[in-house]
């Protein structure tokens, strides 16, 4: 094939990403989108394969068909609970690819290069196998605390900050170095030392984050995977890598603006990690408030006589796996009349929009599912708020003390409602360490145990 | 230990101590339960009920006294006309009590109790503080009170409440005045204000202006010097002459104008105010009508006959006294959730025996009998203080949040001044030293940043995780620059590299859009 057919097909690839991206403004284009997606995909590896000819063409077909056959069964039977870890190990496939294909490329250059082109290339180089490693690694330790495999509590080495700084200002010399020698055998030496020092970074930077702000983590690390792929287009000089790692790189971008907005704190202090641990000897214990305890059957006569519900969800929801009983629930009180909402906070759960997907897969509809700031005007007309296994992001704290250290986080005003009931395990604070008012206040009816089990009294007592 | 319910004798008396519901949890707490037969008649529970829920049914009055270990009741123990002999002498010795007792009317009786040596909690001296909420009798019942006094008013009023236009004519709304802004008069300023009358309310504690507004009601504000009637424990104290003048000038201003007047005044161990003068009522329009709630102690309006009905030039005065026990369902259900959560507190072990813990705040103030000792009344419980703000989290002041503000806009605009022009210099150096094949990449880079931040931004937020697996699954395009290594690898390791690198991303590739694929099957309407 020619190089110009190639290049006209990877441009309506890369129009194919951009319209699979835009499909996903709304549920009903999406799934156009998604295959908009698989068109542009293969288009762009017909177009490559054809364009390469004979050369490694079995091998080719063999590593595509096997990654394809083990991808698809995995995808196919992942629940929807662990989708965080999914995403997450596969950011880390996007890292490792560019690592490698950083290191084939340094190695067997596929386009011949003198003077600045030439070191601007192995800057390239560089970067990609840089962002790669860190992505690499990082997202494995991301995939393993969303798994539970690795503890999620965010680990706080001495002089944390000074190692991360080392480190980086390691690379950047061996950069130098890199740039500095002719010798591919030194040349490999320092990319194989700061490909170590990028991984152990990877793995120190993301331990350093606790459990909640893994929302903030995985869309960076999509970003990084993206902006991986883009270093590698520019080391091959292929447009359509950049194009696709762009979109992606903007992507995972915003995606963890919006998250850090919703936690109010900056990427910044994310990023730095340690959250949760220097703030809990804040929260004080006014000795003087009284936990009003409910039980199954109380919350049921709440609900029955409720013209309206509204429903927050939260981590907890989906570490009980309660989300069929809370759809179940859902469809027994819509039948009576009762108008139903979801309420969900943008940093719910451990990957953004992660709620939506629970819910969806429980067959709850979407047009009840509603986003924080389009429910918060709604809460005092409504008459029980039945917060289920969320914690900080309904802590009046956030909104009415102002010496808190979540203070400004926007939240979901489930107080200002008739009446609310939070399904919980026991009194513990949540993610931030912040005591929450939310479970003194009057209207307010705590009922303890596991949230699935809760769920499932309310179920058999609404339908009795 | 066994719990006796018995039957109350007080006339009129309708309510009882326990309900079904609260005979089970009661049960659970690790107590037998006896209750007397017909005890909950009145209140629409029948013994069978009772005994549905594990309580043993005594059909003798005085047996069930005798072999009760613990007696919840009602009303304070009396004289039992029929039996010709006093409740409390009919009480094992030792044994427990809760009930209203009013121990600072009833010194007689806490010394027959004492004499018995009946531990025994007055429900009634219960410390207002908010731990106690739930066990708080005085106000379950001020509240049916209060929405009892607005249909008592209905009642007796000839009018609606709210204001109608019909075809016959054109109706006025119902003007209501409020005295007492507790929870007795909350209730009924919310009960009137939901039938659709005009709700004012007065209360000489300022601090509950803004409760008396989120009912419903305009508050009435005195032309006075502030003085505020806030007294210890949350009720009113007594004010004084000049504060008492301006008061009753605004009331009788007031009794011309509004048709039905609701006064629930009280002010511990005192009389209630007399605050509607036979003047005043005689200055109200026929037909209105006054409900005394304060009647029990003497009445807020001096006409007030308690426990009738009254009238005088024209007005209907009410001066019931039971009124709760006129709702005595529901009045029974709460009282008897009240005691549950007092013996709940008692039996922290549920094991059936009941502990004095006299170090607990609420458990002192309760206990006006404890064994043979009367220790009625409690140590003074500490005015309520108001919390001040630890230090450090002080509000700062004006000049310093503006300060604070004009300091991180400084900072802010410098910020993006440098980021400015470190731009315009990485620009810079691009454009003069990097070669044509690098400028067109980037230029391609640069504006799919741009496409990339337009588009994502119109993605609906409950699409975030399947945004995320199909970024994931599109980043997978790396695997053309994989296959292009592959194709022409030379080099056995780098031929591994390459093998390695096509496969990892096609399992991203199918992978993530087989998994998006079946998220957003997910989502229907």
């Amino acid at each position: 094939m020619s190089t110009g057919l190639v290049s006209v097909a990877y441009v309506v690839a890369s129009i194919c990403f951009i319209l699979s991206l835009g499909g996903l403004s709304h549920q009903e284009s999406a799934r156009r989108g998604n295959l908009y997606g698989v068109a542009g995909i293969i288009i762009a590896v017909g177009a490559t394969l054809a364009s390469v000819g004979d050369g490694g063409i079995i091998a080719i077909v063999i590593a595509v068909l096997l990654g394809a056959g083990i991808g698809i069964p995995i995808a196919n039977k992942v629940e929807m609970t662990q989708m965080p870890q999914l995403v997450a190990l596969l950011h880390s496939f996007v890292g490792l690819a560019a690592v490698l294909v950083g290191f084939s490329g340094y190695i067997e250059p596929l386009v011949a290069t003198t003077g600045a082109e030439h070191t601007i290339k192995l800057v390239e180089v560089f970067v990609g196998i840089f962002i790669g490693a860190v992505t690499f690694t990082g997202s494995l330790v991301a995939c393993g605390k969303l798994d539970g495999r690795i503890d999620s509590k965010a680990l706080t080495l001495p002089g944390r900050h000074l190692m991360n700084l080392v480190a980086i200002i390691a690379c950047v010399l061996l950069g130098a170095w890199f740039l500095g020698t002719d010798n591919m055998a030194l040349g490999l030496i320092s990319l194989v030392i700061m490909t170590a020092i990028a991984s152990v970074l990877g793995i120190h930077l993301i331990m350093a984050i606790g459990g909640a702000d893994m929302p903030v983590v995985v869309s960076m690390l999509n970003s990084y995977s993206g902006w991986a792929a883009a270093s590698i287009g520019f080391m091959l000089g292929n447009d359509l890598l950049i194009v696709t790692g762009a979109l992606v790189g903007s992507s995972g971008a915003i995606l963890s603006y919006i998250m850090c907005k919703a936690m109010n704190r900056s990427f910044i202090s994310v990023i730095l990690g340690g959250f949760g641990q220097t703030t809990s000897s804040s929260s004080t214990t006014d000795s003087d408030q009284t936990v009003y305890e409910s039980s199954a059957d109380d919350v049921c006569e709440e609900l029955r006589n409720a013209d309206s519900v509204i429903i927050v969800p939260g981590y907890g929801m989906a570490v009980a796996q309660a989300q069929n009983g809370v759809s179940e629930m859902t469809k027994i009180l819509r039948e009576r009349g009762v108008n139903v909402r979801f309420g969900i906070h943008p940093v719910a759960g451990r990957l953004p929009g992660h709620m939506n997907v629970l819910l969806a897969e429980a067959h709850v509809p979407y047009d009840i599912v509603l986003e924080m700031d389009e429910i918060n005007a709604d809460f005092p007309e409504t008459d029980v708020v039945l917060v289920i296994g969320a914690n900080d992001t309904v802590n009046p704290a956030a909104a009415e003390d102002p010496g808190s250290p979540i203070a400004g986080m926007p939240v979901l005003e489930v107080w200002k409602a008739r009446q609310v009931v939070v399904l919980k395990r026991g009194m513990a604070t949540g993610y931030s360490g912040v005591e929450n008012p939310l479970f003194f206040k009057d209207n307010t009816r705590m009922l303890f145990g596991d949230a699935k089990e809760s769920i499932d009294k309310l179920v058999g007592g609404l339908r009795g | 230990m066994k719990i006796g319910i018995p039957r109350e004798i007080f006339k009129d008396e309708r309510r009882v101590a326990a309900t079904p519901p609260s005979v089970h949890k009661l049960i659970g707490l690790g107590y037998e339960v006896v209750v007397e037969g017909g005890a909950g008649e009145a209140a629409n529970y029948s013994d069978e009920a009772y005994e549905k829920v594990g309580a043993a049914i005594a059909s003798d009055t005085t047996s069930l006294w005798q072999d009760a270990d613990f007696i919840l009741k009602v009303r304070a123990p009396m004289k039992n006309p029929s039996l010709k002999k006093h409740e409390v002498d009919l009480m094992k010795e030792g044994a427990f009590l809760v009930s209203y007792i009013w121990p600072a009317q009833n010194p007689e009786l806490l010394e027959k109790l004492a004499a018995k040596k009946i531990t025994s909690f007055a429900i009634d001296a219960l410390p207002r503080i908010s731990r106690a909420q739930k066990m708080d009798a005085l106000s379950a019942m001020a509240n049916i009170a209060g929405y009892r006094a607005v249909i008592e008013a209905a009642n007796n009023f000839g009018r609606f409440f709210t204001g109608q236009v019909t075809a016959a004519g054109k109706v006025p709304p119902a003007k209501i005045m409020v005295i007492g802004a507790g929870v007795a008069g909350l209730a009924a300023i919310g009960a009137a204000n939901s039938m659709g009358a005009i709700v004012r309310a007065f209360d000489t504690r300022l601090e509950v202006k803004e409760q008396v507004e989120s009912m419903g009601a305009e508050f009435l504000v005195l032309d006075f010097d502030d003085e505020d009637g806030s007294g210890s424990g949350g009720y009113a104290k007594q004010m004084s002459d000049e504060f008492i003048k301006a008061e009753m000038a605004l009331f009788a201003e007031q009794a011309e104008e509004v048709d039905i007047i609701i006064t629930t005044a009280l002010i511990p161990g005192k009389p209630a105010p007399k605050l509607i003068t036979a003047d005043m009522v005689k200055s109200m329009k026929p037909g209105s009508v006054i409900v005394d709630l304060a009647s029990e102690r003497g009445g807020n309006c001096e006409l007030t006959e308690p426990g009738k009905v009254a009238h005088h030039h024209g007005v209907t005065l009410i001066g019931y006294t039971d009124l709760p026990s006129r709702m005595a369902k529901v009045a029974s259900d709460l009282y008897a959730t009240n005691l549950v959560h007092l013996l709940t507190e008692l039996t922290p072990e549920k094991d059936g025996q009941p502990q004095v813990n006299m170090e607990d705040d609420v458990i002192r103030g309760l206990t006006v009998v404890r064994e043979a000792e009367v220790t009625w009344p409690p140590p003074q419980p500490e005015a309520p203080v108001s919390p001040k703000p630890a230090p450090g989290t002080e509000e700062p002041s004006a000049e310093d949040k503006a300060a604070a503000k004009k300091e991180a806009e400084r900072r802010s605009l410098i910020g993006k001044g440098a980021l400015l022009v470190v731009t315009a210099l990485a620009l810079y150096g691009v454009g003069a030293h990097a070669p044509e094949s690098f400028l067109q990449h980037f230029t391609v880079f640069v504006l799919a940043c741009f496409i990339g931040w337009q588009v994502i931004w119109n993605v609906t937020p409950s699409l975030h995780t399947p945004l995320m697996s199909v970024t994931n699954a599109i980043s997978g395009i790396i695997v053309i620059g994989a296959i292009l290594h592959l194709a022409q690898a030379e080099n056995l390791a780098v031929g591994i590299m390459a093998f390695v690198a096509v496969l990892i991303a096609s399992i991203n590739v199918g992978g993530g859009f087989r998994v998006t694929h079946r998220m957003l099957k997910m989502f229907r309407r």
